[in-house]
C-alpha cells in the first residue's frame, strides 16, 4: 500500500469513528455529564471555602478528568469487538498500529475534546484565576491524548474479558500517575506564580512517547484479545 | 542441532521442568533457610549498634532485600513476558505467571516493614515519601497484572496478555519513580535518607548482602513450588499428567 493510500485509510477510520459519536450523541455526552458530576462532588464534600477550593482546584479537575476519560475508554473498542469490525480492521493491509492510532484520535475528539470545552465554564467555580485556566487547558490538551493513548493499551487487553471495566481501572490507573502528577503541579505552581515549563516538556515527552509506542502495544494486544 | 540448543529445548518442555523442578525444590529450599540463619544471625545480634539509630536500624535486613526483590522480580516478570511474547516459550508464560504473586509479596514486605521502621524513625506510620510512593504503586502494578491474568480463562492468551501490560509497566516504572520523586521534592523538603550515604560500614554490610542472597534462593525456591501445580494446571488434558496421577493414586 502506498502512503496515499495509507493516509486515506487512516483519515477514513477517523471519519467513520467520529461519524458514529456524532450519530450516537449521547453516548459521547455521558462522560462529559460524567466529568461535571464528579467535579460537583468535590465541594460538596470538602466545603465551600474558596480559598481551600482554589488550593484543591488542580488535583480536582485532573482527577475528574483522569476518571471521565477512563470511564469512555470502555467505549473505545467494544462495539468493534462485538460486531467483528475490529478483527476486519486487523486483518487489512495497512499496519494495525496506525489504524490503531486513527480509533484513537477519533475517540479522543468525541471524548477528551469535549472535556477541554466544558473545563473553562467549571474552572471559575473554583475560584481558579484566568492565567491557571489557560495553564490548566493546557496540560489537558497536552496530557488526556496521552490517557487515551495509555489507556487504548488496557482497553485492548481487556475487551475480551467478562466486567472489563472495573479490571481496565485497575489496569490503567497506576500509568495514570505520571500524568496526573505533572497536570496538576503545572497547575499549583501557575497559581503561586511559578515556572510551568519543566511540567509542560515533560506532559510533552511523555506525548510523544505514548505516541509512538502505545499504538504499538495496543496492536499487539487486540491480536492477543481477538485470539 | 548443537548439544546445547537440545539441552535448551529439553529444558524448556513442561514435562521435563517439571521434574527438575521437583528435584531441584528440597536443595533450593535448604539453601535459602540456611542463608536466612546465618544472615538473620549475623544481622540482628552480630552486626554492631547503630550509633543514630539504636537497634531499630537492623529492619533493614530484612526490608531492603525485599524492596531489592520487589523490583527485579518486575523485571524477571517483564523478561520472561517478553520471552513468552516473542519465541511462545511456554516455560517463559509459566514463570511469569508463578511471579507475579511472589513480587507483590515482596512488595508489601517491604512496604510493611518500612512502615514498622517509619514509626520509631518518622514519628508515623506512613509519609508520602518518593520510595514509599513508587513503591506503593509498584504493589498497584503487580495487583493489576494478577487480576488481569484471573479474568482471562485460556491460559496461553492470559499469559500473552499479561507480557504486553508487564512490558507497558516496565517502560513507564522509571517514569513513575522519577515523577513521584520530583513530586515529593515539590511538596515537602528531601527527606533524610540513611541508606542513600554510602558509608556503610563492612560489618553491617556483609549481614545485608547475604540476606539479599537468601532472599534470591528464596525467589527461586518459591518460584520453582508455584511452577509446579501451575505446570499442571496448563497440562492436565495430557496424557503425563494422566499418567502420573494415577501412579499416584495407585
Amino acid at each position: 500500500m502506498n502512503r496515499t493510500g495509507l493516509f486515506a485509510l487512516f483519515t477514513a477510520i477517523i471519519r467513520r469513528d467520529v461519524m458514529i459519536a456524532i450519530r450516537n450523541r449521547a453516548d459521547a455526552a455521558n462522560s462529559v455529564v460524567f466529568y461535571v458530576i464528579v467535579f460537583t462532588l468535590f465541594p460538596l464534600a470538602i466545603g465551600q471555602d474558596p480559598t481551600q477550593l482554589q488550593a484543591l482546584a488542580p488535583g480536582v479537575i485532573w482527577i475528574a478528568a483522569l476518571l471521565a476519560t477512563l470511564l469512555g475508554l470502555e467505549g473505545l473498542f467494544r462495539s468493534d469487538f462485538d460486531d467483528g469490525s475490529l478483527e476486519q480492521l486487523v486483518l487489512t493491509t495497512g499496519p494495525v498500529p496506525l489504524l490503531i492510532l486513527g480509533k484513537i484520535l477519533a475517540h479522543w475528539c468525541v471524548t477528551g475534546l469535549p472535556l477541554l470545552l466544558v473545563t473553562p465554564l467549571l474552572a471559575p467555580m473554583m475560584q481558579l484565576t484566568g492565567l491557571s485556566t489557560a495553564v490548566l487547558l493546557l496540560t489537558l490538551l497536552i496530557g488526556t491524548p496521552i490517557l487515551s493513548l495509555v489507556g487504548s493499551v488496557g482497553t485492548a487487553l481487556t475487551v475480551g474479558t467478562r466486567r472489563g471495566g472495573v479490571l481496565l481501572s485497575l489496569i490503567v490507573l497506576p500509568l495514570y500517575i505520571p500524568v496526573l502528577v505533572f497536570g496538576s503541579t503545572a497547575v499549583q505552581n501557575a497559581e503561586l506564580g511559578l515556572p510551568i515549563a519543566g511540567q509542560i516538556y515533560l506532559l510533552s515527552a511523555m506525548a510523544v512517547l505514548a505516541l509512538c509506542l502505545a499504538p504499538i502495544a495496543a496492536a499487539a494486544a487486540i491480536k492477543i484479545s481477538l485470539n | 542441532m548443537s548439544a546445547l540448543s537440545l539441552a535448551f529445548h529439553r529444558l524448556a518442555s513442561l514435562p521435563y521442568f517439571y521434574s527438575l523442578a521437583g528435584k531441584l525444590l528440597p536443595w533450593a529450599g535448604g539453601l535459602s533457610i540456611v542463608l536466612f540463619g546465618v544472615g538473620l544471625y549475623m544481622g540482628l545480634v552480630l552486626a554492631p549498634t547503630d550509633y543514630e539509630q539504636g537497634d531499630s536500624y537492623r529492619i533493614i535486613y530484612v526490608h531492603v532485600p525485599a524492596a531489592w526483590m520487589s523490583m527485579l522480580v518486575y523485571v524477571v516478570l517483564a523478561i520472561s513476558g517478553a520471552i513468552a511474547l516473542v519465541w511462545r516459550l511456554k516455560l517463559a508464560e509459566v514463570v511469569a505467571r508463578a511471579s507475579a504473586p511472589i513480587g507483590a509479596s515482596y512488595t508489601f514486605l517491604a512496604l510493611a516493614t518500612g512502615s514498622i521502621w517509619g514509626k520509631p524513625m518518622w514519628g508515623t506510620w506512613w509519609i508520602w515519601d518518593a520510595r514509599l510512593t513508587s513503591e506503593l504503586i509498584l504493589l498497584f502494578l503487580y495487583l493489576g497484572y494478577m487480576a488481569l491474568q484471573s479474568a482471562i480463562d485460556d491460559r496461553r492468551t492470559a499469559a500473552r496478555a499479561g507480557a504486553v501490560l508487564a512490558l507497558v509497566g516496565v517502560v513507564n516504572l522509571p517514569i513513575i519513580h522519577y515523577s513521584v520523586e520530583w513530586w515529593s521534592t515539590l511538596h515537602q523538603g528531601p527527606t533524610v535518607s540513611k541508606f542513600d550515604s554510602p558509608s556503610i560500614h563492612l560489618s553491617m554490610l556483609i549481614p545485608l548482602l547475604l540476606m539479599a542472597l537468601a532472599f534470591k534462593i528464596h525467589f527461586v525456591t518459591a518460584i520453582l513450588a508455584r511452577i509446579r501445580p501451575e505446570i499442571l494446571v496448563r497440562e492436565q488434558r495430557t496424557q503425563w499428567v494422566e499418567r502420573l496421577i494415577s501412579q499416584r493414586q495407585s
